[in-house]
Order: structure tokens, then sequence, then C-alpha cells
């Protein structure tokens, strides 16, 4: 075992980077395999979890119907509308009470208040409002993703270094270019962290506004499929929802390489470079 | 180019004493006049500075030393524009300071590049008609125009403050404001730093005020020393001994006693 992982050490380097990213691979690989062994040899009953395999056929049969794009599209939909009307407000608010003192006094509290209510809790709420229509889903989201970006953009401008501001103002920068160029890179880091944050309960509040009540989308499809006891079907929304969850956190990093390339954190490349 | 290489090379440059031949006289604008009348700084009531009375010549190099606290940077910023007088005058040229000028420029203690342009972005920060041009000439004056796309994190202390440096001359200033700026630096760095800014003065004719801690520094360059004292002058000394001025020069020695003892 030692002598095995020392000569898997001596390995030249293109072959040991290959295998150091299949490295976080191997758990769940092995857990996929498990499961399907259980399933098929009948340890685990097929209404309690189905095998992975059977899961597969049913995301091929449910995308050949187009099913399943049709409900993955009206999800999409719905955490995009949501997302772009609360982070927009949520920025433009963190932006001005980050900026002027003045706003902050006479908005923040009642935000702050506003922020320890779960946006969850205000569902029946919504549906009185809204019904059960798309508004109402879009609405929740929307307030759910706000608080995420208000908070760490209010924060990240609040905390950009006072003196790069002192010297935008002593090289004669317009408010404008002071903004642009100086306060806003500042508060880039802070921002994309609460874009992390916020993509994740959009996903969430989807997933719980879609089980309440809806005629299509990804919760829907897997309600519908818990009448019908299509455990492979139910599996294949958590799957979906897991994997759509992950290409937003993705996109998300590949923002941040570029937006934070400045950032020594950011890098690694060039030290791959040097070496 | 590797990134060692470039670290090589840069080693080998801090040793050199920055070329001076590069740097060509101009030699057009001159510095600015600065006069002081009873300038009166008080935050809450506190007076950091008392009735201040100074005239500084066109051209003229003044070095302030003091204590700390004793205003020093309070006064930098005045004559900056960054902090308006509770009372008193401040004149440039004859007309009294308002706000900002390209005229004017500062360097602090840490560089303030911002992290997320490129040196050459920082150096022309302000913009403005062929920055980009006069930004790189800038950065050929202080010896870096071969690291104008780089991001300032990778530069070492010493070469941010030369960057900071470049971008305080590209607007060609008449006074330039120094507080602190190589007090952050290494004994070695800290000498090329004193000697580009030398050679550039020397070159360019802007009238220089240099806050620093270190007497012996204030004594090597500046033409003119004073104490700053519990927000007054206590101790005003001119420099005669010609420069390049040797660090044993009886002159200097005793000149540099008298001042720590006025401190
Ligand atoms: N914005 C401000 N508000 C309140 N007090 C201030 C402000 N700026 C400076 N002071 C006070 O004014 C006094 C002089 O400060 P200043 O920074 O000018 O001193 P200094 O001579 O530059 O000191 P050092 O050598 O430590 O840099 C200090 O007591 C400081 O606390
Ligand atoms: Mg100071």
């Amino acid at each position: 075992m030692g002598s095995g992982l020392l000569s898997w050490l001596r390995r030249p380097g293109w072959l040991r980077r290959g295998a150091d990213g299949l490295v976080p691979w191997l758990i769940p690989v092995a857990l996929v395999v498990a499961w399907e062994i259980a399933a098929r040899t009948g340890l685990i009953a097929t209404r309690t979890l189905p095998a992975p395999s059977a899961v597969l056929v049913a995301g091929w049969e449910s995308l050949l119907s187009g099913a399943l794009l049709h409900h993955v599209w009206i999800s999409t939909e719905r955490a995009l509308v949501g997302l772009a009307i609360g982070g927009s407000i949520g920025f433009a608010l963190g932006v001005v009470n980050g900026a002027f003192a003045f706003a902050e006094r006479l908005s923040d509290s009642s935000l702050q208040m506003l922020r320890n209510v779960p946006h969850l809790a205000i569902i029946p709420m919504v549906i009185l409002w809204f019904g059960i229509d798309e508004e109402a889903k879009i609405f929740l989201v929307a307030i759910g993703v706000f608080f995420p970006i208000y908070m760490n953009t209010f924060h990240g401008i609040r905390t950009v270094d006072r003196g790069l501001i002192e010297m935008g103002r002593l090289y004669g920068l317009s408010s404008g270019a002071l903004f642009w160029r100086v306060v806003l890179p500042g508060a880039m880091h802070s921002i994309l962290i609460g874009i992390r944050y916020e993509l994740g309960i959009m996903w969430l509040t989807l997933i719980v506004a879609e089980t309440i009540s809806a005629s299509a989308g990804i919760g829907y499809m897997t309600m519908n499929a818990r009448e019908f006891l299509q455990t492979d079907v139910v599996v294949l929304g958590i799957i979906i929802y897991a994997l759509l969850g992950k290409l937003a956190d993705a996109l998300t990093r590949a923002v941040e390489v570029r937006a934070l390339a400045w950032h020594p954190a950011y890098q690694r490349h060039v030290e791959g470079i040097a070496a | 180019m590797s990134l060692s290489a470039l670290a090589r090379r840069d080693a080998a440059e801090t040793l050199e004493p920055i070329a001076s031949p590069q740097i060509q006289p101009v030699g057009d604008r001159r510095g600015i006049a600065v006069a002081l009348d009873g300038l009166t700084k008080s935050f809450g009531d506190r007076e950091v500075l008392r009735r201040l009375d100074l005239r500084i010549a066109p051209g003229e190099f003044v070095a302030i030393v003091g204590r700390s606290g004793g205003g020093k940077s309070t006064l930098l910023r005045l004559l900056a524009g960054l902090e308006t007088p509770s009372n008193g005058t401040i004149r440039l040229d004859g007309a009294a300071l308002s706000g900002l000028t390209p005229d004017v420029r500062m360097l602090f203690q840490d560089a303030r590049l911002l992290p997320w342009q490129r040196v050459v972005d920082n150096v022309g920060i302000a913009r403005g008609k062929d920055w980009r041009a006069r930004a790189l000439e800038s950065l050929q004056d202080v010896g870096l125009a071969d690291r104008a796309g780089e991001w300032p994190s990778v530069l070492s202390g010493g070469q941010r403050q030369r960057v900071a440096l470049a971008r305080a001359l590209v607007s060609r200033p008449r006074l330039l404001l120094l507080d602190e700026p190589f007090g952050a630096l290494d004994a070695l760095t800290r000498l090329d730093m004193q000697k580009l800014l030398s050679t550039i003065w020397a070159r360019d004719g802007f009238t220089t005020v240099l806050i620093t801690h270190d007497v012996r520094e204030a004594v090597t360059l500046a033409d003119r020393v004073l104490v700053l004292r519990d927000g007054a002058i206590a101790c005003d000394r001119r420099v005669l001994v010609p420069r390049p001025r040797p660090v044993d020069d009886p002159q200097v020695l005793r000149l540099e006693k008298e001042l720590l003892a006025a401190v």
C-alpha cells in the first residue's frame, strides 16, 4: 500500500494531474455502484428507491417525449425571472445604502427586521395575494434572493478601502468613474459571494413553491410522479435540481475567476506557468 | 517570460542605482509658491494646527519632521485640498486654494494602487487625452516601463511605491506632497527611492513637501527642514550642504543632532 502510493506520487506530472482530477469522483461512483447492486439484489425495494439504471431510463424516456425539457425550462424561467427581479432590487438597494449614509439610516433597520422573517413562512400570505399562479412562485423566489445580494452588496460597498476612494477623489475622478472603477470592483468579491448564496436560495425556494402548487415544472413533475408511485421520476427530479444547482454554481465560479483575475487568490494559472 | 526570471531581473534592478541618464531635463514647468497664513485646523475642540505661518518658494524641497500626532499629515491633507482649514488661508502662487487640482499630487505611506487595474491603468487613473502614452512615459521615468501590464499584487513594496510616484507625476504637478512614502520600505530600497525622487525633482523643479520620521532622510534630501511640534513650527533650518550630501559631512551631522533635539 505504502510503496504503491509512493510510486503513484512519482508518476509524471500530467498523469498525476489526470488522476488528481478523478479523486473527487471516487466516492460518488462507489456509492452509485453500491446502490445499483443493492437495488438489483432486492436489498432495497424499488418502491423505496429505484436503481440508478431505472432513473437513467426514466430520464431518457422523459427526454425523448419532450416532457423533461418542458419542465426544466418552465422551472428555469421562473428561477431566472425571480432572480432578475429580486437580485436587481437587492443590488440597487445595497449600492444606495452602502454609498449614502442617509439612505442606510432610512431603510436599513426596516430591511434587517424583514430579513429575520423566513421567506418561506409567508407562503400562505403569498397564496392569498397571488393565488397559485406564476406570480406567487416568482414573488417567493424574488424575496428569497433579495436578502443575500442586498446584504453582501451593502457590506462590500461599505468596506471598500477608504484610502482608495480618497486617492480616486484626489485624482479628480467623477462620481461615476469613482463608482465603476473604484467602489464596484472593490465590492465585487463580496457581491459574488452574495450571488452564490442567492443561487442556492433561488433553487430551494423554487422547489418548495413548485411542490405546493404548480401545473408544470420539476416540482410538479416529482409531485405528480409521487401520486403514481413512480419513484424513478421522483429521484430524477431530485437529481435535476442538484444538476441545475451545480451548473449555476459553476457559472458563478467562472464569472468569479474572470472578475477577480487581479486577486492573488485567483492567480493559480500564473503560478502554473512559473513552475 | 517566466515569473522567476522576472523576479531575478528585478532583484538586479533593485541593487543597481536607478539609471538617471534616461531622465531628461524638461524645465518648462516650475514649482508653485505656497503661502500659509494663520492656518488653523481643529477636529472637534482639539486644535491640531495652531496659527501656522509658512512661505515655501517655488521649487523648494521642504522636509517636515515631528513626533507622531503633531499634525504633519493634517497639514499635508490641507495642502492637497482633502481637508478645509478651520481658520486662516492657503495660497498657491497667490491664489486661494480651492479644492483638488491636478497641479498638486500626493503620495501616501501605502501606495494606494487599485489592485484590479493593471499597473499602466493605475498610473493613468486620471485618464484624459493620450493618457496611456503619458502613463507609459511616466513609468519609464521610474524605471518600471516593462511592468506596465502587470497586476499591482505581483510587485514588491518598493515597486508599488514607484508606480504611485509615476501616477503622481503623470499630470506634471507643480507641488508634490509626500506623507512618509518610504516609511515601510527596507533600507536599500529606501535609498533607491530617495535617489529617484531627488533626480526627478532636480529635473522637473516642482515644489516638494516631504514628511518623514527619519531626520537623516530629511537632511539628505531637503533644502529646508521644519520641525512640527504641537501644531506649530518649532524649528526651521536650511541645509546649505551641496548635493549629493555625504552622510558623514560634519555640517549634516550637526544639523541632524540639532533637529533631533528639537523634535
Ligand atoms: N479626521 C480626523 N478626525 C479627528 N481627529 C483627527 C483627524 N485627523 C487627524 N486627527 C487628529 O489630529 C492629530 C494630528 O494627526 P496627524 O495625522 O496630522 O499627525 P501626524 O503628525 O501625521 O502623526 P504621524 O507621525 O503618526 O503620522 C492627531 O491627534 C489625530 O488624532
Ligand atoms: Mg501622519
